[in-house]
């Protein structure tokens, strides 16, 4: 019998226990609680599936899951392509560009919560800029702790003026990096502005855009203290996004097993539709 | 059908990138810009394209004043160092875009495309997409646009650069056929002196962004006009050094001198300079009139048929370059034989003089 060499192993035991204390140990708490129900002092009994189903019937879920589609859908559909028409109007060189590159990357250096509590200022009616400037200098009635779309409103803005800097930046990054030859080319054709968008462009920022697709998808999807600071869910649970109604269930209600099995059915979504983005962005590549 | 510069110059701020120039390109055979890196040819490529404004000077294709024109109406190609192809189309379409902007009919595109694919041998690969390709089939794609084209002129940017030396050889045998008969002016920019004496036609030398000397490539290659000339077509580098004429002679100094004959005996006494090509300059003497040379070896190559000697003589270093093996070692003193019939003379101020 040939003899193999299991070394290899030694060599992935680092990773292996890194991944194991951030990621395994962690998850497996969850999937533990998932499966029990506890009243305190770390007595357990066994529940089975019993929280799983809870969760997959119970309204509140959906509606919950339904308000995070929607949400995610509306941030991708709007900060895709206006990320791509910034990063376009960029300057490539020049005085300008450190100028733009800063003033883009500066909403992603504030903190969530932070984000949160200036938007929540920002636009309340009374004492806000915006706010006021709505409700008593335009007379137009804006009052996102009343009113439901107004809140919605609000919670989108705030998330596309927050994170459309990270799709500009990693599609500036895919932009520059296009060298000048192609654009010679496209000019010696006669090709129009939207022949070298869509034959150059759009191609050599594939790859930027599908990461960047994806980042923004999960981000969005998990999205927690930003819209919590700034409409804790609310008007009713208007803006109660799925992350928004875990907490609500873990640490408001204290029902561990409910929360758990929810966890992971969460995490199964996003694991999933990741999977799904990136398979449909790629599978032209592979072959 | 020729492509005439009239005094052109470029300038990008405050730099001049192309000092006046002037030139007459002709079609039916390869005009060649040789320089080096930074000599203007990828500057004058982009203005006679039309991509780059000239600062000053007229521009003609056809007669036709084309100086303020756009790229696309001047009906030129651009064949780039690098491989640019639309990445997401494949090999036909690639070939027919810029029929298609042109807006011919279906059967002309597939019929030009076409015979464009059997010419570059493309055939097989028309519907793969680019990054499916070698690095040859892709620079053949890219030519195959230019002839599909059938461009007025076609610039060709060091096409040959990125490809290892197989596919090099067997494209630049391919080349001069490629175009022949197709009346388009071609340019074909190559920093490489062996390159453009196997490319024949014309070639323009370049310095400094100047146009230092034109003419049928065999021609200026055996009389340059200036020291510069001889210098940038010459690989290895031309030996060049500071000689004194007294009476029939030239003296090189460290004891070396030799009888003038032809043209050269009419000179002027007085301070020049020489210079001659390495593969005059022999480790062994096969002619009495050779002047002998004695030098410290100091750096030393082999090819498989050449060998190469860098020896020094006094302040100077010289080139040496000699078909078959020779035993050169390093630190070693030795004799060289210089074949005074083949030396350049140039006046001080670079002219060619004899």
């Amino acid at each position: 019998m040939r003899k193999v060499n299991q070394k290899g192993w030694f060599f992935v035991l680092p990773v292996l226990i890194l991944v194991a204390f951030n990621a395994l140990v962690p998850m497996m708490t969850v999937v533990n609680y998932s499966v029990q129900e506890t009243f305190g002092d770390n007595v357990f009994f066994w529940q089975g599936l019993d929280w799983f189903q809870q969760i997959l019937r119970s309204e509140r879920f959906h509606a919950a899951l339904g308000r995070q589609f929607l949400f995610t859908a509306m941030i991708l559909a709007i900060e895709v392509p206006l990320g791509v028409i910034i990063a376009l109007s960029m300057p490539r060189k020049g005085f300008w560009v450190p100028v733009c590159l800063v003033t883009m990357a500066l909403p992603m250096l504030i903190p969530w919560n932070v984000v949160g509590a200036m938007w929540n200022i920002f636009t309340l009616p009374d004492i806000g800029l915006l706010g006021y400037l709505m409700n008593h200098t335009l007379g137009i009635d804006y009052n996102m702790t009343q009113d439901p779309v107004a809140a919605w409103i609000t919670v989108i803005v705030m998330d596309v003026w927050h994170w459309t800097s990270l799709v500009v930046l990693l599609c500036y990054a895919g932009l520059v990096s296009i060298p000048d030859a192609y654009y010679q080319a496209a000019k010696i054709d006669g090709a129009s502005n939207w022949s070298v968008f869509r034959y150059i462009q759009l191609p050599k920022m594939k790859q930027v855009l599908t990461i960047a697709v994806l980042l923004r998808f999960m981000d969005s999807f998990n999205i927690y203290t930003e819209p919590f600071v700034l409409t804790g869910g609310g008007p009713g649970n208007s803006t109660t996004l799925l992350s928004i109604d875990l907490v609500k269930i873990a640490l408001g209600q204290f029902d561990l097993g409910p929360a758990a099995a929810m966890s992971l059915i969460y995490f199964a979504i996003t694991l999933f539709v990741s999977w799904l983005f990136y398979t449909l962005m790629t599978r032209n590549d592979a072959k | 059908m020729a492509l005439e510069l009239q005094a052109i110059t470029k300038r990008v701020g405050q730099v001049t990138h192309i000092k006046e120039t002037t030139l007459v390109l002709e079609p039916g055979r390869f005009n060649v810009l040789l320089g080096e890196t930074g000599s203007g040819k990828t500057s004058l490529i982009k203005a006679m394209a039309g991509l780059d404004r000239v600062a000053s000077g007229r521009i003609l294709m056809d007669g036709k004043d084309v100086t303020g024109m756009s790229p696309q109406k001047r009906n030129i190609s651009l064949v780039h160092q690098f491989f640019v192809n639309y990445p997401h189309m494949t090999v036909f379409d690639n070939i027919a875009s810029p029929l298609r902007v042109a807006g011919l009919a279906k059967s002309e595109i597939q019929g030009r495309v076409e015979a464009a694919a059997d010419v570059l041998q493309l055939r097989p690969m028309l519907h793969r997409r680019p990054h499916e390709l070698s690095g040859g089939q892709q620079q053949r794609t890219a030519l195959a646009r230019a002839i599909a084209k059938e461009s007025t002129a076609v610039f060709l940017d060091e096409p040959l650069a990125n490809l290892d030396y197989k596919l090099r050889e067997e494209l630049r045998d391919q080349l001069p056929d490629l175009f022949a008969g197709r009346g388009a002016v071609v340019v074909y920019a190559t920093s490489e002196p062996a390159e453009a004496l196997m490319l024949g036609g014309r070639t323009a030398l370049m310095q400094d962004g100047r146009v230092t000397q034109f003419g049928p490539t065999a021609e200026i290659f055996r009389n340059p006009n200036t020291l510069t000339s001889a210098k940038v077509f010459s690989d290895p580098p031309i030996n060049s050094a500071p000689v004194t004429k007294k009476g029939d002679r030239m003296e090189l100094g460290h004891g070396v001198g030799w009888a003038l004959t032809g043209a050269a005996a009419g000179l002027k006494d007085g301070a020049y300079t020489v210079a001659i090509r390495p593969n005059y300059i022999s480790p062994v003497r096969t002619d009495r009139a050779h002047v002998p040379m004695t030098g410290t070896v100091q750096i030393t190559e082999l090819s498989g048929s050449e060998s190469t000697a860098h020896f020094r003589m006094g302040a100077e270093t010289w080139v040496s370059l000699a078909p078959g093996v020779h035993p050169y070692r390093v630190g070693e003193d030795r004799e060289f034989f210089m074949d005074p019939a083949q030396c350049f003379y140039f006046a001080p101020d670079g002219a060619f003089v004899a």
